[in-house]
C-alpha cells in the first residue's frame, strides 16, 4: 500500500459515453482533513466522474494524482489498495451474507484459503466504537435498516484503510436525524485526516457539510467556491445556469367528505408480511396530502393497493363514497383514480412502445380512440400532439420510443395522461425523484393545477421540501403506521424528522 | 425363509437408490455451483452426454475406466468454459444458449458414437468396491459400502461442497456472486474469473455424471442415453434450495423412488407399469411445491453482469 493521501487531483478528465458527454474536461483537487462537495443536477456527470475516480470506469482522457504522483487507476482493486474507498448510491452488499462476510468478501484470509471472520469481527466492532457507527458484525444484511446498511459500507471502506472516502448522495435515504449523525461522522473523519468527497444535488446538506464546492453542470465544471464564501442561491444558479423560479403556496383548510377515504387499510408486501397495519387516512377534493417517511415503510404497498395493483388483506378503500378496495385496476381507473408510480419507466409507461401508445394506454378502447376492435388513428394523432404541446414533452416525433426520454421528459408524458382524464383523485408516488430541478418544478405546478381543478391529490414522497411546500396536511408512514397527520403550519422538518424515525415528539421530550 | 427375501428386496432397493442418485447428485452438485455464482446452466443435459460418451469411447479404445473418468471430466470442463464464454463474455441469453449446448451435446455425442464406435459395443467398465471392514457389516455393508467409487466420491462432495462454500473465502465470493455481483465487483474481485471458473467446476461435475451412466452403471452407450437426467438435475437444485444437503435430500428421494418402481416391475407386481414410471417425477413435483421457509435464490442468476447496469 502506498503511502497516506495528502492530496489526490483528477486533471481534465474527459468521459464519453455512446451520445453524451459525460465528463468535459474536468479538474478537482482534495486535500487530507477537508469535505469536498460535487454538486449538480441529475445527470451532470457526478458519478462518472467518482467512478472514475474508483475505477469502475476508465477516463478518455485526463490523469489522475496522488501526492503529485501520476496513477492509473484501472480496477476498484487499485483503487482500494491507494487508499480510495467508496460508499454507492446504491449499496454494494450482499443482503444473504452478514456484516463480517461483507467486509471480509474479496479480503485474503490470516488461514489462506480458509474463511476466518472472528477478528474480522473484532476490528468492525473496534472502529464502531472509533467513529461511532456500531453495528453487530453477525446481523444479516437483510435484517438492516437503510442507515445501518450505509454504515456497513463505512466500515467496509475503513476496514480497508481507505484515506479518502467518496460518498455517492449518501443521504437520499436517511431520515433527517440520520443525515445528521451521518455529517458528524464525516466531519469526525476529516480532522483525523482522512479526505471525503461527497456527491450530492442536496444545498443545504452541501452547506452544512463541505468545505469547499465544486458544481457540476453537463459534464462541465461551472464553478468552484469555499463554503463560507457562499451561500445557497448562488449555488442553485451555478447548478441550474439560472435562477430558481420562486415557489409558495398557501396551505388551506378543508372540510365536508373526502373524495377519497382509505379505512384500517391492512396489506401485505412481496415477502407476505404485513406492510401496512391498519392506516385510515382522507383526502378532500382539491386538497394535496403529503405523504412523508423513510421509503420502505409501507408507502409504496399503500399506492399500489388503493390503485388495485396489490391485494388487500383487510379494511376499505372509498372513492367518492364507492367502494374499491376489490376492484381491478381497469375498474379503479374508470371510477376516477390517476396515477403517477414510483417506477416511471417500467410501471408508469411501456418503454419500448411509441409515445403516442403510451399516452393512449388507458383509453385505447374507449371512444372517440377506437371505433368498434380498430383504433381511430387521425382522432389519436391529433390529441397526441396536443398533449405533447401542452405538456412540453421534448421528442422529436410521436414515434420515438418512450424508453429513448429523458426521465422529465417522461414524466411529462405521464402527467399528460393521468391529468387530462380529470381524475377525481390523483395518487402521485416519489415524482420528482432523479429528476432535474428544472423537471421537478413543472411537476409541482402540474399537481397545484390538478388540485386547483378539484383534484384530491396524494403525494408520496422523501423529499421533505417538497412534502412542506406542496401539502395541506402531512401524513407520515412509519413501519406501516401512520404515526401522525399534521397541517402543514405544524410539521417542521425536527417533528417530521422524529416522526420518521418512529418518535412522537412527546415521547422524545419524556426520554431526554 | 420368506423374511429373509424381504430383507434382501429391501437391501437391494436402498442400494440401487444410493446407485442411482449418483449422477442426479453429481450433476445437481455442479449446476448449483453455476447457479450460485448467477449463472443458470441450461446445457447440463449436453454437458452430461458429452462426458457419458468421451468416458465410454475412452474406456472402450483404452481399456481403462479410469482414463475414461478422467477424459469425461476433462470434456464436461470444456463444455462448461464454452458455457462460460457464450453466456460471461459474450453475455448471451443464458436460457436459450443453455439450450443450445443441450443439442449440441446431444448431437454430438450421437454423431461420434455413430462415427467412432457404431454399433453396441459393451466396455469393461468400473466395478464395485467393497469398503474393507464397512462394506462386511450385515445389512448395512451391501447397501451403502458395496458400490463402485464414483458412488462414495458423490456422497463425500455434499459435506466437501458445503465446506468450500461456507468456509472459504472463494465459497464467500461465490456466494456473493450471484446474489450481488456489483459487491463484488466494487470490492476488486473479478465477477467473470469467479463465473468462469463454477461454470467449469461445474462442467467437470456433470462430465463425470454423464460417465457414470456409461463406464459405471451400463456399461455401454446408447444416443440419448442421459434421457432428461440432467434436467431433472436442474430441478433437484431447485428443490434442494442451492444448498448440498438439499440437493443430496432431493436426489436421494428422486432415486429411491425411482428405484421403487424399477423393483416394482422387476418382482412382477401388478401395478400399472406405466404409473409407476412416473412415480418419482410425481414425487419430485409435490416436493418442489411444498416450500418451506424463506428462500432466497441468487438474486442475480440469469442476469448478465454489466458495470453501471443496476439489476
Amino acid at each position: 500500500m502506498s503511502a497516506r493521501i495528502q492530496k489526490l487531483e483528477m486533471r481534465g478528465i474527459v468521459k464519453r459515453f455512446p451520445g453524451v458527454l459525460s465528463n468535459d474536461h474536468v479538474n478537482i483537487e482534495v486535500s487530507a482533513g477537508e469535505v469536498l462537495a460535487l454538486l449538480g443536477e441529475n445527470g451532470a456527470g457526478k458519478t462518472t466522474l467518482m467512478n472514475i475516480l474508483y475505477g469502475l470506469y476508465q477516463a478518455d482522457a485526463g490523469e489522475i494524482l496522488i501526492n503529485g504522483e501520476p496513477v492509473q487507476i484501472d480496477s476498484p482493486r487499485m483503487a482500494i489498495d491507494c487508499g480510495i474507498g467508496m460508499v454507492h448510491q446504491h449499496f454494494m452488499l450482499v443482503p444473504t451474507l452478514t456484516v463480517s462476510e461483507n467486509v471480509a468478501l474479496g479480503l485474503p484470509s490470516e488461514k489462506g484459503a480458509l474463511l476466518d471472520l472472528e477478528p474480522v469481527s473484532r476490528r468492525i466492532v473496534e472502529i464502531g466504537a472509533t467513529y461511532g457507527v456500531s453495528v453487530n458484525p453477525d446481523a444479516y444484511v437483510w435484517q438492516l435498516s437503510v442507515g445501518e446498511q450505509q454504515r456497513v459500507e463505512i466500515i467496509k471502506a475503513l476496514y480497508r484503510g481507505a484515506d479518502l472516502l467518496v460518498m455517492d448522495e449518501p443521504t437520499a435515504v436517511l431520515t433527517p436525524q440520520e443525515a445528521q449523525d451521518l455529517i458528524v461522522l464525516l466531519r469526525t473523519m476529516v480532522a483525523q485526516g482522512r479526505s471525503v468527497i461527497i456527491i450530492s444535488h442536496k444545498l443545504h446538506e452541501v452547506m452544512a457539510v463541505s468545505d469547499r464546492v465544486v458544481v457540476l453542470r453537463d459534464g462541465k465544471k461551472a464553478g468552484e467556491v469555499a463554503t463560507g464564501d457562499t451561500n445557497p442561491e448562488e449555488l442553485a444558479r451555478m447548478m441550474v445556469g439560472r435562477d430558481a423560479r420562486p415557489f409558495s403556496r398557501e396551505a388551506r383548510q378543508f372540510d365536508g367528505d373526502c373524495v377519497l377515504c382509505v379505512e384500517e387499510l391492512c396489506v401485505n408486501n412481496n415477502m407476505g408480511t404485513p406492510a401496512l397495519r391498519g392506516i385510515s387516512l382522507g383526502v378532500h377534493p382539491g386538497e394535496i396530502l403529503g405523504i412523508a417517511g423513510v421509503s420502505g415503510n409501507g408507502q409504496k404497498e399503500f399506492a399500489e393497493a388503493i390503485s388495485g395493483l396489490r391485494t388487500v388483506e383487510s379494511g376499505k378503500v372509498l372513492l367518492s363514497g364507492q367502494e374499491i378496495t376489490h376492484c381491478t385496476p381497469k375498474q379503479i381507473i374508470d371510477k376516477g383514480l390517476g396515477f403517477i408510480p414510483e417506477d416511471r419507466l417500467h410501471v408508469g409507461t411501456i418503454p419500448s412502445f411509441q409515445i403516442w401508445e403510451n399516452l393512449l394506454l388507458k383509453d385505447h378502447a374507449e371512444k372517440p380512440f377506437a371505433r368498434g376492435v380498430l383504433l381511430s388513428e387521425k382522432t389519436i394523432r391529433a390529441h397526441s400532439e396536443k398533449l405533447v404541446a401542452d405538456y412540453g414533452i421534448k421528442t422529436p416525433d410521436l414515434e420515438t420510443q418512450t424508453g429513448k426520454l429523458s426521465g422529465g421528459n417522461i414524466q411529462r408524458l405521464i402527467l399528460a395522461r393521468e391529468i387530462t382524464r380529470q381524475p377525481k383523485v390523483l395518487v402521485a408516488a416519489y415524482p420528482t425523484r432523479g429528476l432535474d430541478i428544472g423537471a421537478a418544478e413543472y411537476v409541482h405546478e402540474m399537481l397545484v393545477q390538478a388540485s386547483r381543478e378539484g383534484m384530491g391529490v396524494i403525494l408520496i414522497s422523501e423529499e421533505l421540501d417538497e412534502v412542506q411546500k406542496l401539502s395541506d396536511r402531512i401524513a407520515v408512514f412509519f413501519d406501516g403506521r401512520i404515526m401522525q397527520v399534521l397541517p402543514v403550519a405544524q410539521a417542521d422538518e425536527k417533528t417530521l424528522g422524529l416522526l420518521m424515525a418512529g418518535l412522537t415528539p412527546d415521547n422524545q421530550a419524556t426520554a431526554g | 425363509m420368506t423374511e429373509g427375501l424381504e430383507q434382501g428386496i429391501l437391501i437391494g432397493m436402498i442400494a440401487t437408490g444410493i446407485r442411482l442418485a449418483t449422477p442426479y447428485l453429481l450433476a445437481a452438485l455442479g449446476e448449483m455451483l453455476s447457479q450460485r455464482s448467477g449463472v443458470f446452466n441450461l446445457g447440463l443435459e449436453g454437458i452430461m452426454l458429452m462426458g457419458a460418451f468421451s468416458g465410454f469411447y475412452i474406456t472402450y479404445v483404452s481399456q481403462s475406466p479410469l482414463l475414461g473418468l478422467l477424459a469425461a471430466i476433462v470434456t464436461g470442463g470444456l463444455m462448461g468454459m464454452l458455457m462460460a464464454f457464450v453466456s460471461v463474455t459474450l453475455q448471451a441469453e443464458q436460457g436459450i444458449s443453455g439450450i443450445g449446448l443441450s443439442m449440441l451435446g446431444w448431437g454430438l455425442s450421437g454423431l461420434f458414437f455413430r462415427l467412432y464406435v457404431d454399433g453396441i459395443q459393451s466396455i469393461a467398465g468400473l466395478k464395485a468396491w467393497k469398503i474393507p471392514g464397512l462394506g462386511d457389516i450385515p445389512i448395512i455393508g451391501p447397501m451403502f459400502f458395496s458400490h463402485h467409487f464414483i458412488v462414495y466420491f458423490a456422497f463425500l462432495l455434499v459435506p466437501l461442497l458445503w465446506f468450500v462454500l461456507f468456509r472459504t473465502t472463494w465459497g464467500l465470493s461465490v456466494r456473493a456472486v450471484g446474489m450481488t455481483p456489483q459487491a463484488v465487483d466494487t470490492m476488486g474481485v473479478s465477477v467473470s474469473g469467479l463465473r468462469y471458473q463454477c461454470l467449469i467446476l461445474g462442467g467437470m461435475l456433470a462430465g463425470l455424471a454423464g460417465a457414470t451412466l456409461t463406464v459405471a452403471n451400463t456399461h455401454m452407450f446408447a444416443d440419448n442415453i442421459t434421457a432428461g437426467r440432467g434436467f431433472i438435475a436442474i430441478a433437484l437444485v431447485y428443490f434442494g434450495r442451492w444448498s448440498p444437503w438439499g440437493i443430496l435430500a432431493g436426489s436421494l428421494l428422486f432415486s429411491m423412488a425411482d428405484s421403487f418402481q424399477l423393483w416394482v416391475q422387476v418382482l412382477g407386481i401388478n401395478f400399472p407399469y406405466e404409473m409407476a414410471v412416473m412415480l418419482p417425477y410425481i414425487v419430485t413435483i409435490i416436493a418442489l411445491m411444498i416450500s418451506f421457509g424463506r428462500v432466497w435464490p441468487p438474486a442475480a442468476l440469469g442476469k448478465p453482469y454489466e458495470r453501471g447496469v443496476r439489476g
